[in-house]
């Protein structure tokens, strides 16, 4: 495989491409722009790939919504506000279990807020619908990760039909550097939800008697944790003989890995857990690791949104101490890292 | 397979959907066709017709349909939507499909109220009309869906019609489908009974219709 020169844009959208999407609706917003404009520029020339640049995020989610129904891998990307529109589709396909991709490039928030990063939308991509947020999301955390979390997300999309969401940011889509592009799984190839030939099917989303909706959740809520266990993904790096072992996920756990190696020539023993998969969390991971080391130190760029994630996956019985540096919509340098780790470990 | 009405007795959509379903079978083209519903009273038809149908959510039914039809340029892309999801909380859509002219065909029951939420204004509730949002009286404006999209694409097959007219609701649906096999928006709106809501039955029901037709003309646009 040879090296490419390449932005975290071009990569992702490559990666989409490679995954079998035929077709792209996407809204304007920074900073995900680009893949649609990536997208539209590969559609030039390729004439399987088809876009449509729509009024609103509403209607690229919804647009995606129908053409995976008619059995084409289709997907949108958005941010910040956009995020908080796509909610309206991403709820229909967490009801009619459509396997919807949404790349999402975090900004930050409350509002239109900032423009190019932050981990804020966590909570958004997971449990922004009316319902109990059964979606698979996964959170990369280098530009190589950018292709094969592509490539994961829509086969896992497609497996398991769960809407699923790769969250991303700003900083990381529009880093630039040479990059070997390689995913060695086949590309899944899924059930198309509605037949033409003598299939008359009828699919609702709404349902007129409680115990049937009941029932439908239960039937999600078993497959979401059968699927679980096949998909859940965490990294761990030096974590053997760890006292103090970091959180943190996307591009923050590659800045907390840098300030890792630093740290260790000092003599502090700390690693850190990466949770790749955000949703399923890596839960067993988590209590394994929680059980035997000294601390805990949550490193995001939010107030608590990964946080809270692991505090309601912790097994209640193991006490563990948990400190953190959360700065909402701001970046997260090594050296900060390596200022918080050194300050608690005196 | 029967269908099996979950509508009001005297509701206007039964009849529009068989007529509507008549044409796909005459023509042969049940299979590839596909009906997307809006939510409202429209989502009540979700299993009534042995063609494939899916529900989407309120407003949303154009732009999921604009996506279908993308994957799948040889169907039959129907979206179904009552007045307020077609031309209140859907009209964004609505407008740039007819735009972008979309080859699908948008079907409006408009029966001049909020009809599942149980009557409340609707952008085609009429002037003076009392509903349970405009206790004193409409004094809004009322939506002219199919005259404002006229003015938006040129290549459209846009009507309005009536449920009280069969043939001509039948013809309208027809030339519809034809714009839509030729790659063109179509949009047909069909002013629609509500006995529940109206609180009128039997004759008046017609009535009501022929006082709508002051508000909403027929024809083609």
């Amino acid at each position: 495989m040879k090296k490419q020169f390449l932005t975290g844009h071009q990569i992702v959208t490559q990666a989409c491409i490679d995954a079998g999407a035929k077709h792209m609706f996407g809204y304007p917003i920074t900073p995900g722009t680009e893949i649609l404009t990536n997208w539209i520029d590969a559609a030039q020339t390729n004439p399987e790939l088809t876009q449509l640049q729509t009024e609103d995020e509403i209607a690229a989610g919804f647009a995606v919504c129908g053409a995976v129904m008619a059995g084409n891998k289709a997907f949108t990307a958005t941010a910040g506000p956009g995020t908080v529109l796509m909610q309206d589709a991403m709820s229909m396909a967490d009801g009619m279990r459509l396997p919807v991709v949404v790349i999402i490039a975090q900004r930050g928030g409350p509002s239109s807020g900032t423009v190019i990063y932050s981990q804020q939308e966590v909570n958004l991509a997971i449990h922004g619908g009316n319902g109990e947020g059964m979606r698979i999301v996964y959170s990369p955390s280098t530009v190589e990760e950018l292709y094969t979390h592509t490539r994961k997300v829509f086969n896992a999309a497609w497996k398991y039909r769960f809407p699923s969401v790769l969250l991303t940011d700003g900083f990381l889509l529009k880093t630039t550097q040479d990059v070997e592009l390689s995913f060695d799984t086949k590309n899944e190839k899924g059930d198309i939800t509605i037949f033409e030939q003598n299939k008359k099917q009828h699919i609702r989303n709404i349902y007129t008697v409680e115990e049937e909706l009941y029932e439908e959740l239960q039937r999600q809520k078993k497959d979401f944790d059968k699927m679980a266990l096949e998909i859940t993904e965490s990294e761990e790096y030096k974590i053997e003989d760890a006292d103090i072992v970091i959180i943190s996920h996307g591009i923050v756990g590659a800045a907390a890995k840098a300030a890792i190696d630093i740290l260790r020539e000092s003599g502090i023993s700390v690693g850190l857990f990466r949770p790749i998969t955000l949703s399923p969390f890596p839960t067993d991971a988590l209590n394994t690791l929680a059980g035997r080391v000294k601390k805990f130190v949550i490193i995001e760029s939010s107030m608590g949104q990964l946080r809270d994630l692991v505090k309601q996956e912790l097994d209640t019985s193991i006490a563990i101490k948990i400190d953190g540096l959360y700065k909402p919509a701001v970046g997260i340098s090594v050296e900060e890292i390596v200022e918080k780790i050194n300050l608690i470990s005196k | 397979m029967t269908a099996i009405s979950t509508f009001c007795p005297g509701c206007g959509q039964p009849a529009i959907l068989r007529v509507m379903h008549g044409i796909l079978k005459e023509k042969k083209v049940e299979e590839k066709a596909v009906l997307g519903l809006d939510i409202g009273c429209s989502l009540l038809a979700w299993d009534y017709l042995p063609i494939n149908t899916f529900q989407t959510h309120h407003g949303r039914v154009v732009a999921t349909m604009v996506g279908y039809k993308k994957a799948k340029p040889d169907s039959v892309s129907i979206a179904y939507a009552g007045d307020g999801g077609a031309y209140a909380i859907g009209f964004q859509s609505l407008l740039w499909a007819a735009i972008r002219d979309e080859p699908v065909t948008v079907i409006v029951n408009n029966n001049a109220v909020y009809a599942m939420t149980g009557g409340q204004t609707a952008p085609t509730t009429m002037i003076g009309q009392k509903t349970s949002t405009s206790p004193a009286g409409s004094d809004q404006m009322p939506v002219n869906g199919p005259e404002l999209i006229r003015n938006l694409n040129k290549d459209a097959y846009i009507a309005r019609t009536t449920m009280t007219d069969m043939k001509e609701l039948k013809g309208h649906l027809e030339k519809a489908f034809e714009a839509q096999a030729q790659g063109h928006f179509s949009l047909v709106e069909v002013l629609s009974f509500c006995p529940t809501n109206w609180k009128v039955m039997g004759a008046e029901l017609r009535a009501y219709v022929e006082r709508m037709q002051e508000t909403f003309p027929l024809g083609t646009f």
